[in-house]
């Protein structure tokens, strides 16, 4: 203490103008990263959407060494195991956070925290190779499908991948909600299970549906453990058994093919096309999340 | 082709301490890509390089040049409990365009055929593409849209052991245990032959090809010193490994 006081003034007012003046430049590099690496993505993906015809962009088949680059099945074949997994993943990640915060004995919350912090750490690649050996297998056996490799395998692993993210958020959403609001419901007579359901829960939704969109976030990136599980093969999934064939989406074939093309060739420019998509696809998604939490907000009162 | 090439740089580095060489995998897409970007020496390639990406390396003002470094047999592989034992070229290609569906139609239970291919960055994606889905005509058939493509032979490979319903491709060297390779004819009524040293050497394996390694520009020094250790005292490394060695 002395010895800061005892800085000449003009030094100490130096020093706080070089730190002032880093905290500045870290802040607003990391827009203009953002923004850069949007810009990036831009300027190698457009020219993909002038160099091939929408018509066969947005096309069924992908075949790029042949000049087909129909998205279509890998956009659908993105949603149709990220939109499974969420369904897997949400009602067993809120349940879980509801356990945790609510229902547990203080020792259990003390022993469920840190291993779902520990379940966030396991790399992709592990659980990519536990689908591919152990899950798989067992995909095929039980459903009695020709291959167990199919978009159901990698949603399962996404879910679990996901529940981390999902458990955390909601969780902390939860702790959020203030104690007076639980002590109302119970002091007009309602039970534990009707103030979690009808009080707690409602009034933390907003952070709830934020753990969703973070969870969904997750998945729909992921791309080592989809790749290995998933097959890969881009099919249109139309079909009623979809689900249980194997699927090909937008991360796994960009990721398995970005090393291999050419820089500069058509098949470059659609493969950062399919980032674009990627982006607005999940640019979307939150989208709609917010504007949904938004609505919410202004009729229900409750945040 | 990646362990031939790592086996070549660890018995030449074993020999020759001075010289350092990194191999990395990726598939002859990348490599050529990467010879392409100049960031490498040698690429290794499991096809020949095609017109554009020729054309790419000239503009960069890169000369590639060829060297035939080894053969390799495409062996056809499925469960072990999978009956069938041979199957002629069209029905290769009838089965891997998505005509066949079912092994009883080639002598086999009935069950689904899954169909497991290289992803498409592999040389040997576009050799069996040619060779035998296009029965080496012009045409423009495709693989099947449900063909499953593997990021690695260890994908193909893992398959392969658990499903008894799959079928897969990949080079010789990377048939491991577990695995039943299946005899393959030109045609019906045509001897079947299983892939082997001999059966490549003499022609009567249908699907055998040669590998290569491309150089940017006539290799000098280091490089050309490695080439020639390789077409010469490395081929004891090719025949190990499973692949065919040159004559």
């Amino acid at each position: 203490m002395e010895r800061a006081a005892g800085l000449p003034r003009a030094r100490r007012r130096w020093a706080e103008f070089a730190i002032e003046a880093a905290i500045r430049v870290a802040g607003v590099s990391t827009i203009a990263f953002v923004v850069l690496i949007f810009l990036f993505l831009l300027r190698e993906g457009l020219p993909a959407f002038f160099q091939v015809s929408l018509e066969n962009l947005f096309g069924q088949r992908w075949y790029p060494t042949f000049g087909l680059y129909g998205t279509l099945p890998l956009i659908l074949g993105s949603l149709l195991v990220t939109l499974t997994a969420i369904a897997m993943a949400v009602p067993l990640g809120v349940a879980t956070a509801v356990f945790i915060r609510e229902v547990a004995p203080p020792w259990a919350r003390d022993v469920l925290k840190p291993m779902i912090e520990v379940l966030a750490g396991i790399p992709s690649v592990v659980l990519g190779f536990f689908g591919m050996t152990v899950l798989a297998p067992l995909v095929r056996r039980v459903l009695g499908m020709p291959t167990g490799l199919t978009a159901f395998t990698g949603a399962v692993v996404l879910a679990y991948m996901s529940l981390p993210t999902i458990i955390s958020v909601a969780e902390d959403a939860l702790d959020a909600v203030p104690k007076s609001y639980r002590d109302a419901a119970l002091a007009l007579g309602a039970t534990q299970w009707q103030t979690i359901w009808h009080v707690v829960v409602p009034a933390a939704r907003s952070g709830v549906l934020t753990a969703i969109m973070l969870g969904m976030g997750r998945a729909i990136g992921e791309t080592m453990a989809v790749m290995m599980v998933t097959g890969n093969a881009a099919r249109m999934p139309v079909t009623w058994d979809s689900l249980f064939r194997p699927v090909r989406t937008m991360t796994a074939t960009i990721a398995a093919e970005m090393g291999e093309v050419a820089q500069g060739s058509t098949h470059y420019h659609v493969l950062f096309g399919v980032g674009i998509i990627l982006f607005l696809v999940t640019f979307v998604i939150n989208l709609t999340a917010a504007a949904a939490i938004f609505q919410k907000r202004r009729r229900g009162g409750l945040r | 082709m990646v362990n031939l090439a790592l086996a070549w740089a660890e018995a030449y580095a074993a020999e020759h301490p001075e010289v350092r060489i990194s191999v990395t995998g990726g598939g002859s897409g990348t490599g050529i890509a990467a010879l392409i970007n100049g960031t490498i020496d040698i690429a290794n390639a499991s096809r020949e390089m095609k017109e554009e990406e020729r054309a790419a390396a000239e503009a960069n003002g890169i000369t590639p040049v060829e060297f035939v470094v080894a053969y390799d047999a495409i062996a056809v592989v499925v469960h072990p409990s999978n009956p069938v034992a041979g199957l002629t070229l069209q029905q290769l290609s009838d089965i891997y365009t998505g005509r066949i569906t079912n092994w009883r139609e080639v002598g086999g239970e009935d069950r689904p055929i899954v169909l497991l291919s290289r992803e498409s960055n592999s040389g040997t994606y576009l050799y069996f593409l040619e060779h035998v889905v296009r029965l080496g005509q012009k045409s423009d058939l495709l693989f099947s849209p449900d063909a499953l493509l593997m990021p690695s032979s260890e994908g193909i490979s893992a398959e392969i052991r658990q499903n008894p319903n799959a079928i897969g491709y990949d080079g010789l060297g990377y048939v491991t245990e577990g695995q039943k390779v299946v005899a393959v004819a030109r045609e019906a009524g045509g001897p079947y032959v299983l892939p082997s040293v001999e059966t490549v050497k003499d022609g009567s394996y249908p699907i055998a090809r040669p590998l290569y390694m491309y150089t940017a520009g006539e290799p000098q020094g280091a490089v050309r010193a490695y080439l020639e250790w390789v077409r010469t005292e490395g081929q004891k490394q090719v025949a190990r490994l499973g692949f065919v060695p040159l004559d």
